[in-house]
């Protein structure tokens, strides 16, 4: 599909790696030649050097026959406006960043009434996968298929736990419980296991089930941790902002530490139930006065990556149990891997994901719809939910009489809203939601792809 | 460097090449020629080297800049090294240095011969000498990123870089095999073009066939001891001036006229400095020449096929220019020196750069004059960035360091000044002819080896816009740090 990427920040950059790792054909807009030399650089891509909500440079990039247009800019009206402008050039589909919470009660206006396919707020999508967290802090991350129905968590498995050197078809003996274990990642390793794989500890797997019988799950290998109720924030941005309101609607003590004193009157305001501190986050003895060492859960959402690991890392001294930090640069997080600092996220990873989602379901007109995309294990794993819409050669037929290509598993099955933890009797009908998990990045498009 | 990554691709291309040279294997042996065994043997030395190398996938697939300038260097030089086989083999060239230089004229579409009896050869060495300058024409590597499949494309814009010409080097689409495939597509359609018109003209196929081939590369080699004056017809002569000229002009243009876009193709600066250059030499020389010939048309038709051949840098001849006038031999030697436009197939300085050079010449001049003026330099109506100006001068100098060096070295061979100085000259623009003694009608057997692979290095340097190949040269590329 041709593709219109306007901006190359951090969300335009790794939207471009995605989406040209896919195979598309990409054209990035941007006004800073530098920027545009080293994307061209590195990507198989063509680059274009000017504003991308101007006319000129809408037409030079090929807006009248793109299929989709992003704008990712640093300005929520720049995004607008050029989304607008392309949907009048001829672009299908256009995705717009709009990220000022100011904006955020319009967004249903902005997608029905000025046509954009598609509006992506990063700091709202991090905050709601930070409160998904923090309800269940056994795991590092938690992924939502099916309106939560079916989750998706990770955990690391500690030294001298329950399951390490079991093979995982002794799973069920163990816990009593219908979980699967689909992608175990084995330090620079990924692996998509069957029953005979043996854990070890260390592995951080990632494990499918409903939410009751993850929450079992992790009770019967004793790794199970109370909901968060009492949550320190440190940083007063757009992502404490939402999350906030989020955990304040579920009833969560939050309280926000926030050095600039206009932005902590502003939150205070805003945010009446939340408790705003002016102060320096990182500054150990405001953290200590401010019972950091009782809290249950500690957010880190500076603006500086390097503040956010070392205001973790005290926590963690402090024994603080679930631990959340926001890392922009990717690099980083590979620095920190032994630092014992797991649920690090990366809003721009959850935005490319999520515009990634929307482009890969777009292209397909097969049999199958694409409802869910997340990127696991630094992109190398995949995990995808797909709705069957119509009569195939693999519907209502067990599972076992099939071929499906290497790396490729089922990880559950949604039927009539129960969850199904599928087996070899197990078949797909119309009708089904099914998650499958994959160590082949980008490369299935719909079900068909998954057999052989 | 990540070597085994280039070890890699090192073995593709030669896989590639293998095939490209069953071509002339399934003539020789279709025409029943000897020279069979010769192009067989170097198919098998190609493919084994290739599969050795390119047998297992390296883990780190990472190249940059420098991985893609000598990658690019090595292509070249082992594609020759290759590429000369079967001339040595089946005899018809009997020293390997000879057919190494031949080849290596080969593909950098120099068209510089060491042969003196050109119709003695076999069918299917004419082929492949004409064939060598199809492929080295658009590029070996613009061939290879058409052809392979998509993988470890990201990074691949550093391989196009640096094999085609010009200061400045974009794509035509946002993926590079789209982008190599347009290219080839247009050079293939254009060369087949030329096919169907040289045999209107009444050539017979197979001279039709390696002619085209020979002028789509802007090579040279032709098939006849005369070149094309063999064929005496002012038809011929007309259609491979226009077809050099065409072939001397960026590609880009054509995708853009195929696209719909010819007016914005025909308002391109470098096309109509392009034509003012090719127009005001082919007048000067005209009426330079005017009494040697009957009259103007007649005149004019040895001066504009001149004119294209050198300035496309192709370097067929029908004149023996050696004897002509000294203006219009100087008005020559300039173009020689100036190339065809970038983007394109020819060689030489290219006339982007001359242009660059004019204009910021002028600039410096009016900054000595006004100097708060604050002045932008323009190419086709866009600003050009002063990196790329700097680019431009780098250029030249490197370009006048290579000159000097080789024609200090090429001067050992005791030949007089104006030999050493236009053989120079002419390998490193990629043309083909010089004058006095490697004039249109001589050609390059009496140098000595040294010379002739010092000749060959500069063909190389030349085709490949001088970096890469002094990348390959440098031993800062081969350190590991």
């Amino acid at each position: 599909m041709k593709i219109i990427i306007v901006g190359d920040g951090k969300v335009g950059l790794t939207l471009t790696e995605f989406l040209s790792q896919e195979g598309h054909d990409i054209m990035v807009i941007d006004r800073d030649p530098k920027v545009i030399e080293n994307v061209v650089n590195n990507f198989d891509i063509m680059g274009i050097n000017g504003n991308g909500a101007n006319y000129d440079v809408l037409v030079e990039a090929g807006a009248e026959k793109a299929d989709i247009l992003v704008a990712a800019t640093s300005s929520d009206e720049l995004n607008i406006l050029s989304c607008l402008m392309a949907k009048k050039i001829g672009t299908k589909h256009t995705i717009a960043r709009v990220r000022n919470p100011e904006y955020a009660q319009q967004l249903h206006f902005i997608r029905e009434e000025l046509g954009l396919s598609m509006v992506v707020n990063p700091e709202f999508e991090a905050a709601r996968d930070i409160s998904r967290v923090l309800r269940f802090p056994s795991a590092i991350a938690l992924e939502c298929f099916s309106k939560g129905r079916v989750e998706l968590a990770e955990i690391k498995l500690p030294e001298n736990g329950y399951l390490a050197g079991h093979r995982l078809s002794e799973l069920y003996k163990i816990c009593k419980e219908k979980v699967l274990v689909c992608a175990v990642q084995r330090g620079e390793e990924v692996f998509i296991p069957d029953g005979n794989f043996v854990l070890r500890a260390g592995d951080k797997i990632h494990v499918t089930g409903s939410h009751s019988a993850l929450a079992a799950f992790f009770k019967s290998i004793g790794m199970f941790k109370e909901k968060s109720k009492n949550v320190l924030v440190v940083g007063g941005g757009k992502i404490a902002y939402y999350l906030a309101q989020h955990l304040a609607e579920s009833h969560v003590d939050v309280k926000i530490i926030e050095q600039d004193e206009e932005r902590c009157l502003h939150l205070s305001e805003m945010l009446p139930r939340a408790t705003v501190i002016l102060g320096d986050g990182t500054d150990p003895a405001t953290l200590q006065e401010e019972g950091l060492a009782d809290c249950d859960a500690c957010i880190a959402l500076t603006g500086i990556d390097e503040e956010n690991i070392i205001v973790s890392l005290f926590a963690q001294s402090l024994g603080v149990e679930k631990i959340v930090a926001k890392i922009d640069r990717l690099s980083l997080v590979d620095m920190v891997e032994g630092l014992g600092l797991d649920s690090l996220f990366s809003p721009k990873l959850i935005t490319a994901n999520r515009i990634v989602r929307y482009v890969r379901a777009m292209q397909d007109s097969g049999d199958s719809d694409m409802k869910t995309l997340y990127k696991l294990v630094n992109s190398q794993v995949e995990a995808v939910e797909f709705g069957v819409r119509v009569d195939s050669f693999y519907t209502n037929v067990p599972f076992k009489d099939l071929q499906t290509k290497p790396g490729m598993l089922f990880a559950a099955i949604i039927r009539h809203g129960r969850v199904i933890i599928p087996g070899g009797n197990d078949h797909l009908e119309v009708g089904d939601s099914v998650i499958v998990v994959t160590n082949s990045s980008g490369y299935i498009k719909n079900l068909e792809d998954v057999f052989e | 460097m990540n070597y085994k990554m280039v070890a890699y691709l090192l073995g593709r291309i030669l896989l590639i090449m293998a095939v490209l040279m069953c071509l002339p294997f399934l003539i020789a042996s279709f025409m029943q020629e000897e020279t069979w065994l010769g192009f067989l043997i170097a198919i098998v030395a190609q493919l084994a080297l290739g599969l050795a190398c390119s047998a297992r996938k390296p883990k780190n697939t990472d190249f940059y800049a420098k991985e893609g300038f000598v990658i690019v260097a090595l292509v070249w030089v082992l594609t020759s090294l290759f590429g000369a086989l079967p001339f040595y083999l089946s005899g018809e060239i009997p020293s390997y240095i000879d057919a190494f230089f031949e080849t290596v004229s080969g593909f950098t579409t120099t068209g510089a011969s060491i042969l003196n009896d050109i119709e003695s050869l076999s069918y299917s060495t004419l082929f492949w000498r004409s064939f060598t300058h199809w492929i080295g024409g658009m590029g070996v590597l613009v061939f290879v990123l058409a052809v392979l499949p998509k993988s470890h494309a990201s990074q691949s814009i550093h391989l196009m870089r640096a094999e085609v010409p010009g200061p400045q080097v974009g794509k035509l689409v946002s993926r590079m095999r789209g982008t190599a495939r347009i290219l080839y597509g247009i050079y293939i359609m254009m060369t087949l073009l030329e096919v169907v018109c040289l045999k209107a003209a009444g050539l017979p196929w197979f001279d039709s066939i390696l002619n085209a081939f020979s002028t789509a590369g802007t090579g040279g080699f032709s098939i006849k001891n005369a070149s094309i004056a063999a064929y005496n017809s002012a038809a011929v002569d007309y259609i491979i001036t226009i077809f050099m000229l065409l072939f001397g002009i960026n590609f880009t243009l054509f995708y853009l006229i195929l696209t719909g876009h010819a007016l914005q193709a025909i308002k391109s600066e470098e096309l109509r400095w392009y034509g003012c250059i090719v127009g005001g030499a082919t007048l000067i020389i005209t009426l330079n020449i005017m009494p040697q010939y009957n009259g103007f048309w007649d005149a004019f038709r040895y001066a504009f096929f001149q004119v294209g051949s050198i300035i496309t840098t192709t370097g067929f001849i029908t004149a023996d220019f050696a004897k002509w006038p000294d203006l219009s031999q100087t008005v020559l030697m300039l173009l020689l020196f100036m190339g065809a436009c970038a983007g394109s197939t020819g060689g030489g300085f290219k006339i982007s750069r001359v242009i660059i050079l004019i204009k910021s010449s002028f600039r410096e001049l009016r900054q000595q004059i006004r100097p708060r003026a604050v002045t932008t330099l323009t190419l086709e109506g866009r600003a050009i960035e002063d990196k790329t100006v700097y680019g431009v001068l780098s250029y030249l100098s490197i370009y006048i360091v290579v000159f000097v060096v080789s024609h200090l070295l090429v001067s050992l061979d005791q030949v007089t000044y104006l030999t050493g100085f236009s053989a120079v000259a002419t390998c490193l623009n990629n043309v083909g002819p010089g004058l006095d003694a490697v004039g249109p009608v001589e050609n390059f057997s009496h140098f000595s080896n040294f010379s002739k692979i010092i000749l060959s290095v500069d063909m190389l340097a030349g085709r490949l816009e001088l970096l890469p190949i002094l990348t390959l040269l440098s031993p800062m590329t081969w350190r590991r740090r």
